[in-house]
């Protein structure tokens, strides 16, 4: 039987409980589930954010999230990986993404969920616009994200 | 060819697809960039600084070295900030 494996890029909000809940329902050979979620920020006082909103290349974005989840699935121990993607208008205090991985032991399923976050920053077709009160900008590559994600090539 | 662009780079195009025929000597990623940075104001702008724009072909990540020969869809977009 294969790892189950879900993916989904949607516009509308999820039930991150329930995702959680569902890596481990029904089987008992499940140790870990580690989860990684993403939430838009309200940005500091006085460069307030007013929301976001992230563009993205439908076909692209979920061949290449399978792409880096076959690659977990194949570097990882892993019992199950769930990547859940929201695009379209987001609020500040709302969810982005979710990474949930299972494994038998932790070391596995953290590894993985950070593996997928720091790809999903840097490869995955998606671009976020913040809004604010001076105007909508398109938010800049981070150098620190290249780096994160660089650091899983090294030998 | 069918070309797509995302983000600022459709925003200064001014469109989010196009079908283009360039010239047979037009045969990677970074000429195709170079050959839109030539068709006009909105496209030099888009294209000002080349080696920021990441391209995919066919929903998969293409360096600018890659053959454009044989691609059905070639997408041109700034590096990505999803997550």
């Amino acid at each position: 039987m294969g790892v189950p494996v879900t993916i989904r890029l949607q516009e509308a909000d999820f039930d991150t409980a329930r995702e959680i809940a569902a890596m481990s329902a029904g089987r008992t050979d499940v140790g870990a589930v580690v989860s990684f979620s993403g939430v838009c920020r309200g940005g500091p006082d006085g460069d307030a954010i007013d929301g976001l909103t992230l563009e993205h290349y439908p076909g692209m974005a979920e061949a290449e999230i399978g792409r880096h989840v076959a690659e977990a699935l194949a570097r990882w121990p892993l019992m199950g990986v769930t990547v859940i993607h929201r695009h379209g208008r987001i609020a500040p205090g709302e969810n982005i993404v979710l990474v949930v991985t299972a494994s038998s032991h932790r070391g596995a399923a953290f590894e993985a969920a950070e593996f997928l976050m720091d790809y999903l920053k840097t490869r995955a077709p998606f671009w976020k616009r913040e809004e604010r009160a001076a105007g909508a900008n398109w938010v800049d590559a981070a150098a620190h994200d290249d780096a994160a994600a660089a650091r899983w090539t090294k030998s | 060819m069918k070309v797509v662009y995302f983000a600022w780079v459709r925003e200064r195009v001014g469109k989010a697809e196009e079908i283009v025929e360039p010239p047979a000597e037009v045969s990677t990623v970074g000429d195709l960039i170079g050959w839109l940075a030539g068709r006009g104001e909105s496209y030099a702008h888009a294209f000002e600084a080349p080696n920021v724009i990441r391209a995919a072909i066919d929903h998969a990540h293409a360096p600018p070295q890659t053959v454009i020969a044989g691609a059905r869809e070639i997408a041109l977009f700034p590096p990505m900030t999803g997550g």
